[in-house]
C-alpha cells in the first residue's frame, strides 16, 4: 500500500528536528527569550518546554550578547546548545561573541576546543515590523571564517539542515524566513539529514539558472512557471547553506544553462548575491551568454508603510524581466 | 595546608616570575613579537587561586595570562612555544599571547577582547550546571571588564540561575596607561557583583594566603551548588602594561610603596619565619625553577615555524 505523504509546515519540521534530535542526544539544549512557557513568539518552540522541561528548554533574560556568550562557553564545554536569537537584526548584539569568539575558538585553540552551536534566528519581511525587525543579515557573518550558514526553503530541507546543524561541530546559523514558517510540504517521518553545502535542483531547466535562498527559492519558482509560459526554460537551484556553497552544483547548473540571476532577501548591495555572482561568472565564464545577474532587497532600510515595505521584497514579476532583458 | 603545599604555592609564584621574564628576553631579542603582557607583581592571584581548583575545573583568562596558564599546569615548553609562535606551542603558533588556551588543563583561555571571555566562563558553568558535575569555573579578568556592559548581562545570569562561577577581577589600578578610578563610577568595585545579590568582597591580591582563602570559600560555593561570587583583588603590575611601556603615567611613591608588598619575598619570609623552609631551601627553589625555564626555553625556541600548511586547518572542526 503506497504511503500517502504527510505534510506538515516548515515551522512544524523545523520542532520535530529538534525534538528528535533532543530525544537522541542529552547534551544538547534549547536557550532563548521567551521559548519555553511561551514557545516563542511564532510558536516556534511550540511543544519543546512540555516534552523537555526547564533543563533543556532555557528562558533568559534579554541580554543577547551575554546569553550567546554564555551558550558559546557550555558548547565550548563540550555540550550542543541551540541558542535562539529572535531576529537576525539583533545579531548586531552578538557580534562579538559571535565573530571574535564563537568563530575563532577552534582555529586558534589549534583545533582543540570545538564550538558545537546552532545560533537560530529569522529573518525576511512582511507584516510591518519595521526596520529593526525586518532585516535578512546573513552577509555579515558570511564573512567571517569559521562559521556556517544555513537557510531552508522548504519543510523537508528545514528539518535536515536543522538535524545537520545540530550534529556538526562547528557554530551554524540557521535563517529562517518568518514568511515561510507556515509553508506545508512533505517532509520524511524519523532521521532526515540535509548534509550542509549541498545544493538542490528545485526545479530543472535549460534556458537560465535562477539561483535563489530561504523565501527567494519560491519567487524563483514562480518566475519559473512564468517563464515558462513565454518558451523560456528555467532551473530554479537553491543553495541550501550559504557557508559551505556547493559551488559545483552551481557552476555545473550555470555552465549548461549559459544565464543566470541570483536572487536573495537580503539588500543587494554588497550581499550574498554577489558572492554568488562572482562564483559562477568565474565557473562558468566559458559557457556565458549574458552577463550573470543579480536582485536584491533596494538599499535602504525596511519601512513600515505597507506598500514601500512590499517593495523590500523580491517578486517574480523583477525576475522575468531580469530573464528577459538577457535576451535583450 | 600541608607543608609541601605551601612550598608548591611559592614554587608557582616564582614560576610565574621566571617565566616572564624570560618572556620578556626572548620579546626584546624580536622572538616574541607583538604585544605582550606580563603579571609581574601579580603572581600572587593566578597562583594561590588556582592552587584550590582541581584539573576538571574551567577557568577562562586574559591578555595578562601566562601567570594562569602556568597555574594550571599548562606545559612550559608548549607555552613558551606559544608565545614564540611556533608550531609546537598549546595553540600551534597561531593564538600568541592575545588568544591563549589549552584544552589540555580546561583553560577555555584568553580572547584579546577586553571582558570577551567573561560569558564563556560562565557559560562552561552552566554546562557543568546541566550536566550535573560538580565542577566550578572561574573567570580571570582586569579592572577594564568593570565597565564592559557584558559583564553586567553575565553576573545577572548567573545570579538567577546560581551558576557554579567565581568572577575574580585582578584589579592592579590601570587599563593601560589611564588610572582606573578616573573612568570607574562607584564607591566599591565589589559592589557591581553585590547589586546582583552575588557575595562579593575586596581582597588582598599581593598575599597569596588571603588569595587561597578566599578561593576555598568561593570554590567551596560554587561546589555546593551554592553559587556564584564576585572577587575584587588589589593587586600591582611591576611591569609596563606591555614590554615596552615605559610606565610615565605612575608615580613613583605608589611604585615604591607596591613594590614593598612583592608577594614572592614576602611570602618568602613568612614560610621562614613558619620554619616551611630556610633560606638555603628557598635559594635551591629560585635555581632549580630558573633551570627548569631555562631547558623549557631552549626547547621552545628550537621547535620550528608554522609553515604554509598550517595556515588553513582547523578553520572548521
Ligand atoms: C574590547 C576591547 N577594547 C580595548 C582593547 C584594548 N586593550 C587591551 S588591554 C586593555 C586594558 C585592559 O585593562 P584591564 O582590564 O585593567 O587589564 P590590565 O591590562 O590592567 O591587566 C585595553 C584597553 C581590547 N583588547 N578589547
Ligand atoms: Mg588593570
Amino acid at each position: 500500500m503506497q504511503q500517502t505523504e504527510r505534510q506538515i509546515s516548515l515551522k512544524a519540521a523545523v520542532i520535530e528536528a529538534i525534538a528528535e534530535e533532543f530525544r537522541r542526544d542529552p547534551e544538547t539544549f534549547y536557550i532563548g527569550e521567551d521559548v519555553g512557557v511561551a514557545e516563542g513568539i511564532f510558536k516556534q518552540t511550540q511543544g519543546l518546554h512540555a516534552e523537555f522541561g526547564d533543563r533543556r528548554v532555557i528562558d533568559t533574560p534579554i541580554s543577547e550578547a551575554g546569553m550567546f556568550g554564555l551558550t558559546v562557553g557550555a558548547a565550548v564545554a563540550g555540550m550542543r546548545p541551540i541558542v535562539e536569537i529572535m531576529f537576525s537584526d539583533f545579531l548586531t548584539l552578538v557580534m562579538d561573541q559571535l565573530v571574535n569568539h564563537a568563530a575563532k575558538i577552534h582555529y586558534l585553540s589549534g583545533g582543540g576546543f570545538r564550538v558545537p552551536l546552532v545560533l537560530r534566528t529569522a529573518i525576511g519581511v512582511g507584516g510591518v515590523l519595521g526596520s529593526t525587525h525586518s532585516q535578512t543579515l546573513y552577509a555579515w557573518p558570511a564573512h567571517v571564517p569559521g562559521l556556517k550558514l544555513a537557510a531552508p526553503s522548504t519543510p523537508a530541507d528545514a528539518k535536515g539542515l536543522m538535524t545537520a546543524a545540530i550534529r556538526d561541530d562547528n557554530p551554524v546559523l540557521y535563517f529562517e524566513d518568518r514568511m515561510t514558517y507556515n509553508l506545508k510540504g512533505p517532509v520524511p517521518e524519523g532521521e532526515h539529514i540535509v548534509e550542509l553545502g549541498v545544493a538542490d535542483i528545485k526545479r530543472k531547466g535549460s534556458d537560465v539558472t535562477l539561483i535563489a535562498f530561504s523565501r527567494m527559492v519560491h519567487v524563483a519558482l514562480e518566475a519559473a512557471d512564468a517563464l515558462a509560459a513565454k518558451g523560456i526554460s528555467a532551473e530554479v537551484v537553491d543553495p541550501r547553506s550559504i557557508v559551505p556553497l556547493d559551488t559545483e552544483t552551481l557552476i555545473d547548473s550555470v555552465a549548461r544553462t549559459g544565464r543566470a540571476v541570483v536572487i536573495d532577501g537580503g539588500h543587494e548591495l554588497y550581499g550574498i548575491g554577489a558572492e554568488v555572482a562572482a562564483t559562477v561568472a568565474e565557473g562558468a565564464f566559458d559557457y556565458l551568454d549574458a552577463p550573470v545577474m543579480r536582485i536584491g532587497a533596494p538599499h535602504n532600510p525596511v519601512p513600515c508603510s505597507k506598500p514601500l515595505e512590499a517593495m523590500m521584497v523580491p517578486s517574480a514579476d523583477q525576475v522575468v524581466a531580469k530573464v528577459e532583458r538577457m535576451y535583450g | 595546608m600541608r607543608r609541601e603545599e605551601y612550598i608548591d604555592l611559592y614554587r608557582t609564584m616564582v614560576r610565574i616570575r621566571v617565566f616572564e621574564e624570560t618572556v620578556r628576553r626572548y620579546h626584546i631579542a624580536g622572538k616574541a613579537p607583538g604585544l605582550v603582557h606580563l603579571c609581574t607583581g601579580q603572581e600572587a592571584v593566578p597562583a594561590g587561586f588556582i592552587s584550590v581548583l582541581r584539573p576538571d575545573d574551567f577557568i577562562t583568562i586574559y591578555h595578562r595570562g601566562h601567570g594562569h596558564c602556568i597555574a594550571k599546569g599548562s606545559s612550559l615548553e608548549a607555552l613558551l612555544g606559544e608565545l614564540l609562535h611556533r608550531r609546537g606551542g598549546v595553540n600551534l603558533g597561531r593564538a600568541g599571547e592575545p588568544h591563549l588556551c589549552d584544552p589540555a588543563t580546561n583553560n577555555i583561555g584568553s580572547t584579546g577582547i577586553v571582558g570577551g571571555s567573561v560569558p564563556l566562563a560562565a557559560g562552561a558553568a552552566l554546562a557543568a550546571q546541566l550536566r550535573g558535575t560538580d565542577q566550578v569555573s572561574v573567570s580571570f579578568f582586569g579592572d577594564g571588564v568593570l565597565n564592559q556592559g557584558v559583564m553586567f548581562e553575565v553576573l545577572n545570569m548567573a545570579a538567577i540561575w546560581s551558576l557554579p562561577v567565581v568572577f575574580v577581577c585582578e584589579d592592579n589600578r590601570y587599563g593601560e596607561f589611564t588610572e582606573s578610578a578616573t573612568v570607574t563610577a562607584g564607591e566599591r568595585y565589589q559592589d557591581r557583583g553585590a547589586v546582583f545579590g552575588i557575595p562579593s568582597d575586596t581582597l588582598d591580591g599581593m598575599d597569596v594566603l588571603a588569595v587561597c582563602e578566599a578561593a576555598e570559600s568561593a570554590v567551596g560555593r560554587a561546589r555546593r551548588g551554592e553559587g556564584p561570587s564576585f572577587l575584587v583583588f588589589e593587586t600591582y603590575r611591576f611591569t609596563g602594561h606591555h614590554v615596552s611601556d615605559q610606565q610615565e603615567y605612575k608615580d613613583s611613591e605608589e611604585i615604591r610603596a607596591w613594590k614593598a608588598r612583592d608577594p614572592i619575598p614576602n611570602y618568602a619570609r613568612w614560610l621562614a619565619e613558619k620554619g616551611h623552609m630556610d633560606d638555603a631551601a628557598i635559594a635551591r627553589i629560585h635555581s632549580e625553577i630558573d633551570d627548569e625555564v631555562e631547558a623549557a626555553a631552549k626547547v621552545a625556541d628550537s621547535m620550528p615555524h608554522p609553515g604554509p600548511e598550517d595556515l588553513g586547518t582547523h578553520v572548521f572542526a
